[in-house]
């Protein structure tokens, strides 16, 4: 059986050691190790292969936008070994059949593990459950369930989605947005909005569906997942519930930590330009600063990037034609590194919790987010912190260019990435 | 000036005074008899309306071909544009055409800023959704100046729906970088909640604001705001916002009223008010082609205006 040694990483940041791969597993850890094949670590930090809780792959139905197979590459370079693929596909991932096939395209394309989220509504559209638990029984094995894009708004249909999925250890993951404080909502509610002349899209309507959400989580004793965080309000909401004991947890996004709403005015790329639309909308500092916060201190769980792929086409309009949503695998993690380790809110062994085991322990997935020690799966990221670069999305996997970093610098490169011990991205690059 | 007349944030105040001053001797231009300019021979203005608005077009395309503008009319019903073209499409159509000017009406906030992006000629925003509308502002600013001369220190209040209100925020911005000051009345509910971000005052109260206005300018309630609870009813809102007869009687006796147009007679200005010798509408509509002239003059000619005139 060949071996793998990673020479001289820094572990969680740490000093260096050699990494001993076997099987597919971390064998050993030590000095002066050697294997059938090296990869020369020295300068690099190793992370747990990182695990996306929110991934828009697009397949089936908009395959202009991404397809699993470049999707998956993009989470590859980005450093992720597994993520979670949303369900408003066309058709809805709302079926056995439909889980199934986007969880075997996964398989096939192999550059990382996809799981794949189940509608929790007929078609998301909020009147009827979805057969989660066909879904949760299928190969796919499906543990997160969410109308993500939609809100799940009717109280008593989310009362019985949280009760019903308790029978399979699932979790509700709740796009929270009252929609009818959100009709025909263009941006962040606010005095950028008010200049604009584009209808708001109110903090209160994210933070009434969180504090509901709580409130019946509670009641019913399931867990609740609340997908990208954006306001201050709702992480207040969150730490209340939390210290009420209860099952919550909560994902912020890459863009929500480090871009705010005055983009949407004045920007780089001028102003109104739809490549800063995206939903819920960027916040503003104030708001940025509570998710940085709330990341650091766990009231938040996880990054989640709710890559959003859309064609040029999508996105080249008047802003209010324009589809919502942002690409974010293959920047998610430089971003994490500027918005909260440059800032010192978070070490390198806050990241791997945060973008790593919290995620797989939220979705339930197993050989995932495990730390990097004797036995565990050999998922492992392979960071470099001291390279700056200028983005530029020509280079990257993801079928879509709708980044919002283009032309900023950000820190830190993904060199290498393995899944179960297999390189899926070597000196950058897909192996 | 900048190239484009998209906000009227754009303009600073030497900017605003120049199209002023530049419409003040426009006008008398449109006292004679024969009332055509040649300084704009050989270019091309392009009215791009995607909304229906027949008075605002009618104003630039004559204000272009009194300048012996060449203009090209392109409106979105009937066209490639109702049949799916991009915005970008039509963009790259006009600037292929060889546009000096786009003038834009459409009905998404920001999209003259898109059109900028993608065309070199400049671009004139006669109205972006619920954004701005500069060109309403510089006319109403140049009718308020030939009533009441200098603005500085004048009280305007602006009285309606502020929030969907494209003239409502050119006005805002413009009067203050005049140096007036701005009162904006409206029910709540008809405000943006970050409203007191803005450079002016704001009262829920018509009542009290009245007797210490130089003008008084009404916005015009659209009808699909009065059946989505932004207020109990027309007639609460008529009682409580509207512009009568005993209303204006709390007015000093220079104190003039405006109206953007098109209005609603007998909902929020009574039909006596909008006749009055107040009421400075239909003045406002002459106006606006002396400064719409103004504009398009001072972003395409740029020559001594002087010569041609004597």
């Amino acid at each position: 059986m060949t071996t793998t040694v990673i020479k001289g990483a820094k572990i969680l940041g740490g000093e260096p050691a050699d990494i001993l791969i076997r099987d597919g597993v971390v064998a050993e850890i030590g000095r002066g190790l050697a294997g059938d094949t090296e990869i020369d670590a020295r300068g690099l930090i190793a992370l747990p292969g990182l695990v996306d809780l929110h991934t828009h792959l697009r397949e089936p139905g908009r395959e202009d936008a991404e397809t699993v197979e470049t999707g998956t590459r993009a989470a590859a370079l980005g450093g992720y070994t597994a993520v979670h693929a949303m369900a408003n596909t066309d058709p809805v991932a709302d079926t056995a059949g439909v889980v199934e096939q986007v969880w075997r395209l996964g398989q096939e394309a192999g550059h990382c593990d996809v799981r794949p989220v189940g509608a929790v509504t007929v078609g998301l559209q909020g009147e009827r459950l979805a057969e989660l638990g066909a879904m949760a029984d299928s190969a796919a094995r499906v543990r997160v369930f969410s109308d993500d894009g939609k809100c799940v708004s009717d109280a008593v249909l989310m009362r019985r989605a949280l009760e019903y999925v308790k029978a399979f250890d699932g979790v509700v993951a709740q796009h929270a947005q009252e929609p009818r404080l959100t009709s025909g909502a263009q941006m962040n509610e606010g005095a950028v909005s008010g200049r604009l002349g584009l209808t708001g899209w109110p903090a209160v309507a994210e933070e009434a569906i969180i504090a509901r959400d709580c409130l019946l989580a509670a009641h019913v004793g399931s867990r609740l997942h609340v997908c990208h965080l954006s306001t201050a309000g709702s992480v207040e909401i969150v730490r209340w519930a939390k210290s009420k004991g209860w099952n919550v947890t909560a994902e912020v996004t890459p863009h929500h930590l480090l871009l705010t709403d005055d983009l949407v005015e004045d920007s780089p790329v001028g102003s109104y330009n739809p490549i800063y639309k995206v939903n819920p909308p960027l916040r503003t500092r104030a708001d940025v600063e509570a998710l940085r916060e709330a990341l650091a201190d766990g009231t938040i769980d996880c990054v989640a990037t709710d890559h959003a792929p859309h064609p040029v086409e999508d996105k080249e309009t008047e802003w209010a034609a324009a589809a919502m949503g942002m690409i974010g695998l293959e920047t998610a993690l430089s971003v994490v590194q500027e918005a909260m380790v440059e800032t010192g809110l978070l070490d390198w062994a806050g990241v791997a919790e945060r973008m790593s085991a919290a995620p797989a322990r939220i979705g339930r997935l197993e050989g995932h987010g495990q730390p990097i020690e004797v036995g565990a799966p050999a998922n492992i990221t392979l960071y470099d912190a001291a390279v700056r670069a200028e983005v530029d999305p020509a280079g990257y996997a993801s079928r879509s260019r709708n980044t919002p970093y283009e032309g900023r610098t950000l820190p830190g490169r993904v060199v290498a990435t393995f899944l179960r011990g297999r390189p899926t991205v070597l000196d950058g690059k897909l192996a | 000036m900048k190239r484009h007349l998209i906000s009227a944030a754009d303009l600073s105040r030497d900017d605003a005074l120049l199209i002023l001053d530049t419409a003040d001797e426009l006008a008398k231009i449109s006292e004679r008899s024969i009332k055509k300019l040649p300084t704009l021979r050989g270019r091309t203005v392009v009215n791009l309306f995607f909304e229906d608005s027949t008075r605002t077009r009618i104003s630039f395309e004559a204000a272009a071909k009194r300048l012996s503008a060449d203009v090209i009319n392109f409106s979105a019903k009937g066209s490639s544009v109702s049949k799916g073209e991009s915005l970008k499409d039509t963009a790259l159509t006009l600037e292929a055409m060889g546009a000096d000017a786009v003038v834009i009406r459409h009905g998404a906030s920001g999209a003259p800023h898109r059109l900028a992006g993608w065309v070199r000629g400049s671009v004139v925003n006669a109205g972006d959704g619920t954004h701005e509308h500069p060109t309403q502002a510089l006319l109403d600013a140049f009718t308020m100046r030939r009533r009441l001369g200098p603005l500085d220190g004048r009280k305007v209040t602006i009285v309606g729906d502020v929030l969907h209100s494209r003239v409502a925020r050119s006005n805002v911005l413009l009067l203050n970088t005049l140096g007036a000051e701005v009162t904006l009345v409206a029910p709540p509910t008809l405000l943006p909640v970050t409203v007191d971000s803005w450079p002016c005052e704001v009262s829920y109260d018509l009542d009290s604001v009245l007797p210490k206005s130089d003008v008084v300018m009404m916005l015009r309630v659209q009808r699909e705001r009065m059946n989505a609870a932004f207020f109990p009813t027309e007639r609460e809102y008529s009682r409580r916002y509207g512009l009568d007869r005993d209303r204006v009687a709390k007015m000093h006796d220079e104190a003039i009223v405006m109206h953007p147009g098109p209005m609603n007679r007998g909902m929020e200005i009574a039909a006596e008010v909008a006749d009055s010798p107040r009421s400075t509408i239909v003045e406002q509509v002459a106006n606006g082609v002396t400064t719409r002239m103004a504009v398009l003059y001072l972003l395409l000619g740029g020559a001594d205006l002087g010569g041609e005139i004597q």
